[in-house]
Protein backbone atom coordinates (compact mmCIF):
# COMPACT_ATOMS: atom_id res chain seq x y z
CA UNK A 1 0.00 0.00 0.00
CA UNK A 2 0.99 3.58 -0.67
CA UNK A 3 1.77 5.20 2.68
CA UNK A 4 1.97 8.87 1.79
CA UNK A 5 -0.76 10.84 3.56
CA UNK A 6 -2.33 7.70 5.08
CA UNK A 7 -3.44 7.50 8.69
CA UNK A 8 -1.57 4.88 10.74
CA UNK A 9 -1.93 3.76 14.34
CA UNK A 10 1.09 2.09 15.98
CA UNK A 11 0.87 0.57 19.47
CA UNK A 12 3.85 0.05 21.73
CA UNK A 13 5.42 3.02 19.97
CA UNK A 14 7.46 4.51 22.83
CA UNK A 15 10.52 2.31 22.28
CA UNK A 16 12.13 -0.56 20.40
CA UNK A 17 10.51 -1.77 17.20
CA UNK A 18 7.34 0.31 17.69
CA UNK A 19 9.24 3.60 17.89
CA UNK A 20 11.39 2.60 14.91
CA UNK A 21 8.32 1.63 12.86
CA UNK A 22 6.56 4.89 13.68
CA UNK A 23 9.63 6.86 12.59
CA UNK A 24 10.09 4.84 9.39
CA UNK A 25 6.42 5.12 8.37
CA UNK A 26 6.42 8.86 9.11
CA UNK A 27 9.59 9.21 7.03
CA UNK A 28 7.73 7.87 3.99
CA UNK A 29 4.82 10.24 4.57
CA UNK A 30 2.29 8.38 6.72
CA UNK A 31 0.46 10.35 9.43
CA UNK A 32 1.11 8.51 12.68
CA UNK A 33 -0.80 8.16 15.93
CA UNK A 34 1.48 6.56 18.53
CA UNK A 35 0.17 4.63 21.52
CA UNK A 36 2.04 3.44 24.62
CA UNK A 37 1.59 3.60 28.38
CA UNK A 38 4.60 5.80 29.16
CA UNK A 39 3.59 9.39 28.35
CA UNK A 40 7.10 10.84 28.72
CA UNK A 41 8.91 8.44 26.42
CA UNK A 42 6.05 8.51 23.93
CA UNK A 43 6.03 12.31 23.62
CA UNK A 44 9.78 12.22 23.12
CA UNK A 45 9.45 9.75 20.23
CA UNK A 46 6.64 11.82 18.68
CA UNK A 47 8.67 15.03 19.06
CA UNK A 48 11.69 13.40 17.36
CA UNK A 49 9.49 12.40 14.41
CA UNK A 50 8.05 15.91 14.13
CA UNK A 51 11.55 17.39 14.32
CA UNK A 52 12.44 15.48 11.14
CA UNK A 53 9.35 16.76 9.33
CA UNK A 54 7.01 13.84 9.99
CA UNK A 55 3.51 13.91 11.46
CA UNK A 56 3.19 12.20 14.84
CA UNK A 57 0.68 12.41 17.70
CA UNK A 58 1.34 10.84 21.10
CA UNK A 59 -1.67 9.05 22.67
CA UNK A 60 -0.60 7.77 26.07
CA UNK A 61 -2.93 4.84 26.80
CA UNK A 62 -2.94 1.18 27.74
CA UNK A 63 -4.12 -1.18 24.99
CA UNK A 64 -5.19 -3.69 27.65
CA UNK A 65 -7.62 -1.15 29.14
CA UNK A 66 -11.09 -1.88 27.83
CA UNK A 67 -12.24 1.69 28.50
CA UNK A 68 -9.38 3.13 26.45
CA UNK A 69 -10.19 1.36 23.18
CA UNK A 70 -12.62 3.92 21.73
CA UNK A 71 -10.49 6.77 23.06
CA UNK A 72 -7.45 5.41 21.20
CA UNK A 73 -9.22 4.67 17.92
CA UNK A 74 -11.40 7.79 17.95
CA UNK A 75 -8.59 10.18 18.91
CA UNK A 76 -6.30 8.65 16.30
CA UNK A 77 -8.87 9.00 13.52
CA UNK A 78 -9.64 12.58 14.59
CA UNK A 79 -5.94 13.44 14.43
CA UNK A 80 -4.62 11.53 11.39
CA UNK A 81 -7.78 10.77 9.42
CA UNK A 82 -9.28 7.36 8.65
CA UNK A 83 -6.92 4.64 9.91
CA UNK A 84 -5.58 2.77 6.88
CA UNK A 85 -2.82 0.95 8.72
CA UNK A 86 -3.09 -0.54 12.20
CA UNK A 87 0.07 -2.01 13.71
CA UNK A 88 -0.32 -4.16 16.80
CA UNK A 89 3.18 -3.98 18.21
CA UNK A 90 2.55 -3.49 21.95
CA UNK A 91 3.12 -6.68 23.88
CA UNK A 92 4.24 -8.02 27.21
CA UNK A 93 6.35 -11.05 28.13
CA UNK A 94 4.60 -11.42 31.47
CA UNK A 95 6.78 -11.71 34.59
CA UNK A 96 10.54 -11.90 34.00
CA UNK A 97 12.68 -13.88 34.53
CA UNK A 98 10.51 -16.04 32.29
CA UNK A 99 9.04 -19.05 34.05
CA UNK A 100 7.67 -22.50 33.33
CA UNK A 101 3.95 -22.68 32.67
CA UNK A 102 3.36 -24.69 35.86
CA UNK A 103 4.97 -21.83 37.78
CA UNK A 104 2.92 -19.16 35.95
CA UNK A 105 0.05 -17.63 37.89
CA UNK A 106 -3.26 -17.79 36.06
CA UNK A 107 -3.62 -14.03 36.56
CA UNK A 108 -0.30 -13.49 34.79
CA UNK A 109 -1.45 -15.56 31.81
CA UNK A 110 -4.68 -13.57 31.84
CA UNK A 111 -2.76 -10.31 31.75
CA UNK A 112 -0.49 -11.43 28.90
CA UNK A 113 -3.55 -12.47 26.86
CA UNK A 114 -5.24 -9.17 27.65
CA UNK A 115 -2.27 -7.13 26.37
CA UNK A 116 -1.19 -9.32 23.46
CA UNK A 117 -4.49 -10.70 22.20
CA UNK A 118 -7.70 -9.18 23.57
CA UNK A 119 -6.50 -5.55 23.48
CA UNK A 120 -5.45 -5.79 19.82
CA UNK A 121 -8.70 -7.60 19.02
CA UNK A 122 -10.70 -4.74 20.55
CA UNK A 123 -8.86 -2.13 18.50
CA UNK A 124 -9.21 -4.17 15.31
CA UNK A 125 -12.92 -4.52 15.96
CA UNK A 126 -13.26 -0.75 16.15
CA UNK A 127 -10.97 0.10 13.22
CA UNK A 128 -11.36 -2.68 10.64
CA UNK A 129 -15.08 -2.14 9.94
CA UNK A 130 -14.35 1.25 8.39
CA UNK A 131 -11.51 -0.38 6.39
CA UNK A 132 -13.98 -2.98 5.09
CA UNK A 133 -16.42 -0.23 4.07
CA UNK A 134 -13.61 1.58 2.20
CA UNK A 135 -12.46 -1.72 0.68
CA UNK A 136 -8.86 -1.19 1.76
CA UNK A 137 -6.63 -1.21 4.80
CA UNK A 138 -4.00 -3.31 6.52
CA UNK A 139 -3.78 -4.70 10.04
CA UNK A 140 -0.30 -5.92 10.93
CA UNK A 141 0.40 -8.07 13.98
CA UNK A 142 3.94 -8.16 15.27
CA UNK A 143 4.51 -11.84 16.04
CA UNK A 144 7.45 -13.86 17.32
CA UNK A 145 9.11 -17.19 16.63
CA UNK A 146 7.77 -18.12 20.08
CA UNK A 147 4.37 -18.31 18.34
CA UNK A 148 5.60 -21.30 16.34
CA UNK A 149 8.38 -22.99 18.32
CA UNK A 150 7.61 -24.35 21.81
CA UNK A 151 10.36 -22.75 23.88
CA UNK A 152 10.34 -23.77 27.54
CA UNK A 153 9.62 -20.74 29.79
CA UNK A 154 8.07 -18.72 26.95
CA UNK A 155 4.62 -20.21 27.65
CA UNK A 156 2.37 -17.24 28.36
CA UNK A 157 3.95 -15.09 25.66
CA UNK A 158 4.15 -17.94 23.10
CA UNK A 159 0.50 -18.91 23.63
CA UNK A 160 -0.61 -15.29 23.19
CA UNK A 161 1.43 -14.84 20.02
CA UNK A 162 0.22 -18.15 18.50
CA UNK A 163 -3.35 -17.04 19.20
CA UNK A 164 -2.62 -13.64 17.66
CA UNK A 165 -1.25 -15.29 14.50
CA UNK A 166 -4.45 -17.29 14.19
CA UNK A 167 -6.59 -14.25 14.92
CA UNK A 168 -4.87 -12.59 11.97
CA UNK A 169 -5.52 -15.59 9.68
CA UNK A 170 -9.20 -15.88 10.59
CA UNK A 171 -9.77 -12.13 10.20
CA UNK A 172 -8.14 -12.41 6.76
CA UNK A 173 -10.44 -15.30 5.82
CA UNK A 174 -13.49 -13.33 6.93
CA UNK A 175 -12.61 -9.91 5.51
CA UNK A 176 -10.73 -10.77 2.31
CA UNK A 177 -13.89 -10.21 0.23
CA UNK A 178 -14.13 -6.70 1.69
CA UNK A 179 -10.53 -5.88 0.76
CA UNK A 180 -9.02 -5.67 4.25
CA UNK A 181 -5.58 -7.24 4.59
CA UNK A 182 -3.97 -8.88 7.62
CA UNK A 183 -0.35 -9.85 8.15
CA UNK A 184 1.66 -11.37 10.99
CA UNK A 185 5.32 -10.50 10.98
CA UNK A 186 8.00 -12.18 13.05
CA UNK A 187 10.61 -9.44 13.35
CA UNK A 188 13.31 -11.86 14.54
CA UNK A 189 15.71 -11.10 17.34
CA UNK A 190 16.50 -7.41 17.85
CA UNK A 191 18.41 -5.29 20.28
CA UNK A 192 15.46 -4.09 22.39
CA UNK A 193 14.64 -3.67 26.06
CA UNK A 194 12.23 -6.58 25.77
CA UNK A 195 14.93 -8.84 24.35
CA UNK A 196 17.26 -7.87 27.18
CA UNK A 197 14.55 -8.62 29.75
CA UNK A 198 13.88 -12.06 28.27
CA UNK A 199 17.51 -12.97 27.61
CA UNK A 200 19.76 -10.86 29.87
CA UNK A 201 22.86 -12.86 28.89
CA UNK A 202 22.57 -12.28 25.12
CA UNK A 203 25.27 -10.29 23.35
CA UNK A 204 23.39 -7.11 22.41
CA UNK A 205 26.04 -5.98 19.96
CA UNK A 206 25.36 -9.05 17.81
CA UNK A 207 21.65 -8.22 17.43
CA UNK A 208 20.19 -6.12 14.59
CA UNK A 209 18.92 -2.64 15.48
CA UNK A 210 15.13 -2.13 15.49
CA UNK A 211 15.49 0.56 12.79
CA UNK A 212 16.87 -1.99 10.30
CA UNK A 213 13.97 -4.37 11.01
CA UNK A 214 11.49 -1.48 10.76
CA UNK A 215 12.72 -0.71 7.24
CA UNK A 216 12.03 -4.31 6.17
CA UNK A 217 8.56 -4.26 7.69
CA UNK A 218 7.79 -0.92 5.98
CA UNK A 219 8.84 -2.56 2.71
CA UNK A 220 6.39 -5.43 3.37
CA UNK A 221 3.63 -2.91 4.04
CA UNK A 222 4.29 -1.11 0.77
CA UNK A 223 3.98 -4.45 -1.05
CA UNK A 224 1.12 -5.83 1.03
CA UNK A 225 -1.16 -6.25 -2.00
CA UNK A 226 1.27 -8.80 -3.39
CA UNK A 227 1.37 -10.86 -0.19
CA UNK A 228 -1.23 -13.56 0.46
CA UNK A 229 -3.85 -12.22 2.85
CA UNK A 230 -3.37 -13.58 6.38
CA UNK A 231 0.22 -14.64 5.70
CA UNK A 232 2.85 -14.93 8.41
CA UNK A 233 6.21 -13.54 7.33
CA UNK A 234 9.67 -13.38 8.81
CA UNK A 235 11.41 -10.03 8.55
CA UNK A 236 14.80 -11.79 8.43
CA UNK A 237 14.08 -13.52 5.12
CA UNK A 238 12.29 -10.58 3.45
CA UNK A 239 13.97 -9.24 0.33
CA UNK A 240 13.59 -5.48 0.31
CA UNK A 241 12.44 -4.39 -3.09
CA UNK A 242 10.18 -1.41 -2.57
CA UNK B 1 -45.20 4.68 19.01
CA UNK B 2 -43.02 2.93 21.58
CA UNK B 3 -39.24 3.48 21.68
CA UNK B 4 -36.82 0.55 21.80
CA UNK B 5 -35.36 0.96 25.26
CA UNK B 6 -31.77 0.10 24.37
CA UNK B 7 -29.42 -1.85 22.12
CA UNK B 8 -30.79 -5.15 20.87
CA UNK B 9 -29.07 -8.51 20.62
CA UNK B 10 -30.07 -9.83 17.21
CA UNK B 11 -29.94 -7.09 14.61
CA UNK B 12 -30.95 -9.37 11.73
CA UNK B 13 -34.31 -10.13 13.32
CA UNK B 14 -35.25 -6.48 13.86
CA UNK B 15 -38.30 -5.40 11.92
CA UNK B 16 -38.16 -3.65 8.58
CA UNK B 17 -41.16 -2.02 6.94
CA UNK B 18 -40.69 -2.07 3.19
CA UNK B 19 -42.47 0.86 1.58
CA UNK B 20 -42.86 0.67 -2.20
CA UNK B 21 -43.98 4.00 -3.71
CA UNK B 22 -44.36 2.54 -7.22
CA UNK B 23 -46.84 -0.14 -6.19
CA UNK B 24 -48.17 2.16 -3.41
CA UNK B 25 -47.85 -0.75 -0.97
CA UNK B 26 -45.91 -1.67 2.13
CA UNK B 27 -45.10 -4.95 3.82
CA UNK B 28 -43.44 -6.33 6.95
CA UNK B 29 -39.95 -7.80 6.68
CA UNK B 30 -36.82 -8.25 8.80
CA UNK B 31 -33.46 -6.49 8.53
CA UNK B 32 -31.87 -9.85 7.64
CA UNK B 33 -33.91 -9.89 4.41
CA UNK B 34 -32.16 -6.79 3.04
CA UNK B 35 -29.94 -8.76 0.66
CA UNK B 36 -33.10 -10.05 -1.06
CA UNK B 37 -34.81 -6.67 -1.08
CA UNK B 38 -31.97 -4.86 -2.81
CA UNK B 39 -30.69 -5.70 -6.27
CA UNK B 40 -27.20 -6.39 -7.53
CA UNK B 41 -25.80 -3.05 -8.73
CA UNK B 42 -27.73 -1.11 -6.09
CA UNK B 43 -25.46 1.22 -4.15
CA UNK B 44 -25.82 1.52 -0.40
CA UNK B 45 -24.34 4.79 0.89
CA UNK B 46 -23.39 4.78 4.57
CA UNK B 47 -22.31 7.48 7.00
CA UNK B 48 -19.00 6.31 8.50
CA UNK B 49 -18.90 8.95 11.26
CA UNK B 50 -18.09 7.57 14.69
CA UNK B 51 -20.17 8.94 17.54
CA UNK B 52 -18.45 11.46 19.82
CA UNK B 53 -18.50 11.38 23.59
CA UNK B 54 -20.32 14.68 23.01
CA UNK B 55 -21.94 15.15 26.40
CA UNK B 56 -19.77 16.90 29.00
CA UNK B 57 -20.96 17.40 32.56
CA UNK B 58 -19.35 20.32 34.30
CA UNK B 59 -19.67 23.62 36.10
CA UNK B 60 -20.50 27.08 34.81
CA UNK B 61 -18.68 30.32 35.69
CA UNK B 62 -20.37 30.55 39.11
CA UNK B 63 -20.12 26.86 39.91
CA UNK B 64 -23.60 25.98 38.66
CA UNK B 65 -24.00 22.48 37.18
CA UNK B 66 -24.28 22.42 33.39
CA UNK B 67 -24.09 19.96 30.54
CA UNK B 68 -22.44 20.94 27.28
CA UNK B 69 -23.30 18.94 24.16
CA UNK B 70 -20.69 19.38 21.47
CA UNK B 71 -22.11 19.91 18.00
CA UNK B 72 -18.80 19.68 16.18
CA UNK B 73 -15.53 21.41 15.54
CA UNK B 74 -15.48 24.62 13.52
CA UNK B 75 -12.72 25.68 11.14
CA UNK B 76 -11.51 28.17 13.76
CA UNK B 77 -10.68 25.30 16.17
CA UNK B 78 -13.60 26.15 18.46
CA UNK B 79 -16.49 23.81 19.12
CA UNK B 80 -20.14 24.69 18.67
CA UNK B 81 -22.04 23.49 21.74
CA UNK B 82 -25.47 23.57 23.33
CA UNK B 83 -25.79 24.11 27.08
CA UNK B 84 -28.33 22.35 29.27
CA UNK B 85 -29.12 22.97 32.93
CA UNK B 86 -28.88 20.50 35.82
CA UNK B 87 -30.39 17.06 35.35
CA UNK B 88 -29.49 13.60 34.20
CA UNK B 89 -30.20 11.08 31.49
CA UNK B 90 -33.55 10.05 32.97
CA UNK B 91 -35.03 13.45 32.13
CA UNK B 92 -36.24 14.24 28.66
CA UNK B 93 -34.21 17.01 27.07
CA UNK B 94 -37.28 19.24 26.87
CA UNK B 95 -37.89 18.82 30.64
CA UNK B 96 -34.37 19.84 31.62
CA UNK B 97 -33.93 23.13 33.47
CA UNK B 98 -32.49 25.98 31.45
CA UNK B 99 -28.76 26.43 31.96
CA UNK B 100 -27.31 29.39 33.80
CA UNK B 101 -26.70 32.23 31.37
CA UNK B 102 -23.15 32.47 30.04
CA UNK B 103 -21.34 35.25 28.22
CA UNK B 104 -18.30 35.45 26.03
CA UNK B 105 -15.21 35.12 28.22
CA UNK B 106 -16.87 32.86 30.82
CA UNK B 107 -15.00 29.73 31.85
CA UNK B 108 -16.59 26.26 31.91
CA UNK B 109 -14.93 23.43 33.87
CA UNK B 110 -15.35 19.74 33.04
CA UNK B 111 -13.55 16.70 34.47
CA UNK B 112 -9.94 17.20 33.44
CA UNK B 113 -10.85 19.68 30.73
CA UNK B 114 -11.85 23.34 30.70
CA UNK B 115 -12.98 25.82 28.07
CA UNK B 116 -13.72 29.47 27.44
CA UNK B 117 -16.98 30.68 25.92
CA UNK B 118 -15.94 32.55 22.77
CA UNK B 119 -19.34 33.49 21.41
CA UNK B 120 -23.02 33.23 22.27
CA UNK B 121 -25.40 32.73 19.34
CA UNK B 122 -28.15 35.14 18.38
CA UNK B 123 -30.48 32.17 17.80
CA UNK B 124 -30.37 31.08 21.44
CA UNK B 125 -28.38 31.95 24.55
CA UNK B 126 -27.75 28.22 24.95
CA UNK B 127 -25.94 27.89 21.64
CA UNK B 128 -22.29 28.83 22.13
CA UNK B 129 -18.81 28.45 20.75
CA UNK B 130 -16.25 26.97 23.11
CA UNK B 131 -12.48 27.05 22.98
CA UNK B 132 -10.90 24.24 24.97
CA UNK B 133 -7.64 24.76 26.88
CA UNK B 134 -6.07 21.68 25.33
CA UNK B 135 -5.48 20.86 21.70
CA UNK B 136 -4.38 17.96 19.53
CA UNK B 137 -3.87 14.55 21.12
CA UNK B 138 -4.18 16.02 24.65
CA UNK B 139 -7.61 17.41 23.83
CA UNK B 140 -8.94 14.23 22.24
CA UNK B 141 -7.84 11.93 25.06
CA UNK B 142 -9.24 14.38 27.64
CA UNK B 143 -12.54 14.55 25.73
CA UNK B 144 -12.86 10.76 25.68
CA UNK B 145 -12.14 10.70 29.44
CA UNK B 146 -14.55 13.50 30.35
CA UNK B 147 -17.32 12.96 27.82
CA UNK B 148 -20.13 10.46 27.49
CA UNK B 149 -22.41 9.83 24.57
CA UNK B 150 -25.56 11.97 24.48
CA UNK B 151 -28.13 10.11 26.58
CA UNK B 152 -31.79 9.33 25.94
CA UNK B 153 -34.48 9.43 28.63
CA UNK B 154 -36.30 6.45 27.11
CA UNK B 155 -33.48 3.90 27.56
CA UNK B 156 -33.63 1.43 30.43
CA UNK B 157 -30.08 2.28 31.52
CA UNK B 158 -27.34 4.76 30.57
CA UNK B 159 -25.84 4.25 27.12
CA UNK B 160 -22.11 3.57 26.73
CA UNK B 161 -20.00 4.90 23.89
CA UNK B 162 -19.51 1.49 22.26
CA UNK B 163 -23.29 1.05 22.06
CA UNK B 164 -23.70 4.06 19.79
CA UNK B 165 -21.12 3.19 17.14
CA UNK B 166 -22.00 1.78 13.75
CA UNK B 167 -20.00 -1.28 12.63
CA UNK B 168 -17.98 0.77 10.13
CA UNK B 169 -17.29 3.91 12.16
CA UNK B 170 -14.17 5.95 11.38
CA UNK B 171 -13.64 9.60 12.38
CA UNK B 172 -15.56 10.86 15.44
CA UNK B 173 -17.79 13.49 13.84
CA UNK B 174 -21.32 12.53 14.86
CA UNK B 175 -22.95 14.17 17.88
CA UNK B 176 -25.50 11.37 17.93
CA UNK B 177 -25.24 7.94 16.33
CA UNK B 178 -26.13 7.82 12.61
CA UNK B 179 -28.68 5.29 13.79
CA UNK B 180 -30.11 4.07 10.48
CA UNK B 181 -26.87 2.10 10.10
CA UNK B 182 -27.02 0.59 13.58
CA UNK B 183 -28.62 -2.75 12.54
CA UNK B 184 -26.10 -3.25 9.72
CA UNK B 185 -23.64 -5.76 11.15
CA UNK B 186 -20.84 -7.22 9.06
CA UNK B 187 -22.59 -10.56 8.60
CA UNK B 188 -25.32 -8.68 6.73
CA UNK B 189 -22.98 -6.25 4.94
CA UNK B 190 -20.86 -9.12 3.60
CA UNK B 191 -24.02 -10.97 2.49
CA UNK B 192 -25.10 -7.83 0.62
CA UNK B 193 -21.67 -7.51 -0.95
CA UNK B 194 -21.68 -11.17 -1.99
CA UNK B 195 -24.97 -10.56 -3.88
CA UNK B 196 -23.47 -7.65 -5.76
CA UNK B 197 -24.68 -4.66 -3.76
CA UNK B 198 -22.01 -1.96 -3.74
CA UNK B 199 -21.09 0.30 -0.86
CA UNK B 200 -19.99 3.89 -0.72
CA UNK B 201 -19.51 6.24 2.17
CA UNK B 202 -19.96 9.79 3.24
CA UNK B 203 -18.89 11.24 6.55
CA UNK B 204 -21.59 13.46 7.97
CA UNK B 205 -21.53 15.14 11.37
CA UNK B 206 -25.02 14.03 12.33
CA UNK B 207 -26.26 16.66 14.78
CA UNK B 208 -28.51 16.81 17.81
CA UNK B 209 -32.08 15.62 17.39
CA UNK B 210 -33.37 18.08 19.99
CA UNK B 211 -31.96 20.63 22.40
CA UNK B 212 -34.88 21.40 24.72
CA UNK B 213 -34.93 25.03 23.61
CA UNK B 214 -37.88 25.89 21.35
CA UNK B 215 -36.06 28.69 19.52
CA UNK B 216 -33.08 26.48 18.88
CA UNK B 217 -35.10 23.40 17.96
CA UNK B 218 -36.94 25.52 15.40
CA UNK B 219 -33.55 26.39 13.85
CA UNK B 220 -32.49 22.72 13.54
CA UNK B 221 -30.77 21.31 11.64
CA UNK B 222 -27.84 23.65 12.14
CA UNK B 223 -25.26 23.53 9.35
CA UNK B 224 -23.60 20.10 9.55
CA UNK B 225 -20.17 19.23 8.22
CA UNK B 226 -19.87 16.52 5.58
CA UNK B 227 -17.29 14.96 3.30
CA UNK B 228 -17.99 13.22 0.00
CA UNK B 229 -14.95 11.17 -1.08
CA UNK B 230 -14.11 10.99 -4.80
CA UNK B 231 -14.88 7.24 -4.80
CA UNK B 232 -18.46 7.96 -3.78
CA UNK B 233 -19.04 10.32 -6.71
CA UNK B 234 -17.74 7.60 -9.06
CA UNK B 235 -19.80 4.89 -7.34
CA UNK B 236 -23.02 6.94 -7.64
CA UNK B 237 -22.37 7.62 -11.33
CA UNK B 238 -21.53 4.01 -12.08
CA UNK B 239 -24.56 2.70 -10.16
CA UNK B 240 -26.87 4.97 -12.12
CA UNK B 241 -25.18 4.00 -15.40
CA UNK B 242 -25.63 0.30 -14.61
CA UNK B 243 -29.30 0.74 -13.75
CA UNK B 244 -28.65 0.40 -10.02
CA UNK B 245 -30.31 2.55 -7.40
CA UNK B 246 -28.69 4.75 -4.78
CA UNK B 247 -30.01 3.90 -1.32
CA UNK B 248 -29.06 6.35 1.43
CA UNK B 249 -28.68 4.79 4.86
CA UNK B 250 -30.19 7.44 7.07
CA UNK B 251 -31.39 10.98 6.67
CA UNK B 252 -27.87 12.29 7.35
CA UNK B 253 -26.58 10.51 4.23
CA UNK B 254 -29.51 11.80 2.19
CA UNK B 255 -28.80 15.35 3.37
CA UNK B 256 -25.05 15.05 2.69
CA UNK B 257 -25.55 13.63 -0.83
CA UNK B 258 -28.30 16.07 -1.78
CA UNK B 259 -26.45 18.94 -0.11
CA UNK B 260 -23.37 18.17 -2.22
CA UNK B 261 -25.47 18.03 -5.40
CA UNK B 262 -27.15 21.41 -5.17
CA UNK B 263 -25.39 22.51 -8.35
CA UNK B 264 -27.20 19.70 -10.18
CA UNK B 265 -24.47 17.07 -10.01
CA UNK B 266 -22.83 15.38 -7.05
CA UNK B 267 -19.41 16.80 -6.33
CA UNK B 268 -16.65 15.48 -4.09
CA UNK B 269 -15.18 17.42 -1.22
CA UNK B 270 -16.09 18.80 2.16
CA UNK B 271 -18.79 21.26 3.00
CA UNK B 272 -21.57 22.15 5.36
CA UNK B 273 -25.24 21.68 4.70
CA UNK B 274 -28.38 22.99 6.33
CA UNK B 275 -30.48 21.58 3.51
CA UNK B 276 -33.95 20.57 4.66
CA UNK B 277 -35.50 17.81 2.59
CA UNK B 278 -39.26 17.54 2.77
CA UNK B 279 -42.48 17.52 0.75
CA UNK B 280 -41.91 18.85 -2.76
CA UNK B 281 -38.15 18.33 -2.73
CA UNK B 282 -36.97 16.43 -5.82
CA UNK B 283 -33.92 14.30 -4.94
CA UNK B 284 -31.06 14.59 -7.44
CA UNK B 285 -28.90 11.70 -6.24
CA UNK B 286 -30.77 9.53 -3.74
CA UNK B 287 -33.32 7.04 -5.08
CA UNK B 288 -34.32 5.25 -1.89
CA UNK B 289 -33.79 5.32 1.83
CA UNK B 290 -33.10 2.96 4.71
CA UNK B 291 -34.10 4.81 7.85
CA UNK B 292 -35.37 4.41 11.38
CA UNK B 293 -39.03 4.30 12.35
CA UNK B 294 -40.05 7.90 12.98
CA UNK B 295 -43.16 9.48 14.46
CA UNK B 296 -45.17 11.25 11.72
CA UNK B 297 -44.50 14.53 13.57
CA UNK B 298 -40.69 14.17 13.40
CA UNK B 299 -38.53 16.14 10.95
CA UNK B 300 -36.98 12.85 9.84
CA UNK B 301 -40.46 11.74 8.78
CA UNK B 302 -40.95 14.93 6.78
CA UNK B 303 -37.89 13.94 4.76
CA UNK B 304 -39.66 10.75 3.65
CA UNK B 305 -42.16 12.88 1.75
CA UNK B 306 -39.48 13.60 -0.84
CA UNK B 307 -39.41 9.87 -1.58
CA UNK B 308 -43.00 8.60 -1.27
CA UNK B 309 -46.57 9.99 -1.53
CA UNK B 310 -48.05 11.38 1.68
CA UNK B 311 -51.08 9.07 1.62
CA UNK B 312 -48.88 5.97 1.41
CA UNK B 313 -46.63 7.23 4.22
CA UNK B 314 -49.65 7.93 6.40
CA UNK B 315 -51.01 4.41 5.83
CA UNK B 316 -47.58 2.87 6.45
CA UNK B 317 -47.21 4.85 9.65
CA UNK B 318 -50.62 3.76 10.94
CA UNK B 319 -49.64 0.18 10.22
CA UNK B 320 -46.26 0.57 11.98
CA UNK B 321 -48.05 1.96 15.04
CA UNK B 322 -50.62 -0.84 15.10
CA UNK B 323 -48.05 -3.55 14.46
CA UNK B 324 -45.84 -2.31 17.31
CA UNK B 325 -42.83 -1.07 15.37
CA UNK B 326 -40.31 0.43 17.81
CA UNK B 327 -38.98 3.95 17.32
CA UNK B 328 -35.91 6.02 18.13
CA UNK B 329 -32.19 5.25 18.02
CA UNK B 330 -32.45 1.53 18.79
CA UNK B 331 -35.76 0.99 17.02
CA UNK B 332 -37.00 -0.79 13.89
CA UNK B 333 -36.33 0.34 10.34
CA UNK B 334 -38.07 1.38 7.15
CA UNK B 335 -36.83 0.76 3.64
CA UNK B 336 -38.36 3.27 1.25
CA UNK B 337 -37.80 1.80 -2.20
CA UNK B 338 -37.10 3.99 -5.22
CA UNK B 339 -39.99 5.52 -7.12
CA UNK B 340 -38.65 4.60 -10.53
CA UNK B 341 -36.63 1.60 -11.66
CA UNK B 342 -33.57 3.85 -11.93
Amino acid sequence: MELKGKGALVTGASKGLGAALAAELARVGARIALVARGAGELSRVAAEIRATGGEAHALPANVADKRAAHAIAGSAAALVGPIELLIHNASTLGPVPLRLLLDTDCEDLDHVLEVNLVGPFRLTKIVAGAMALRGSGLVLHVSSDAAVAAYPRWGAYGVSKAAQDHLSRILAAELSPAGVRFLSVDPGEMDTEMHAAAMPDADRAALPAPAAVARRIASMIRQAERIENGARLEAGSWKEAG
Amino acid sequence: MIPARGPREDAASERLLVVDPRAETFRDARIGELPFLLRPDDLLVLNDAATLPASLAGRGPRGEPIEARLLGELASGTFRAVLLGPGDWRQRTEDRAAPARVEAGDRLAFAGLSATVERVSRISLRLIELRFDRSGADFWLALYRAGRPVQYAYTSRPIELWQVQVAYASRPWAVEMPSAGRPLRWDLLLALRARGTRFARVTHAAGLSSTGDAALDAALPLPERFEIPPGTVEAVASAHRAGGRVIAVGTSVARALEGAAQGGVLIEGTGETDLVIGPGYRPRVVDGLLTGTHEPSASHFALLHAFAPAALLARASEHAERAGYLTHEFGDSWLVLPRSTA
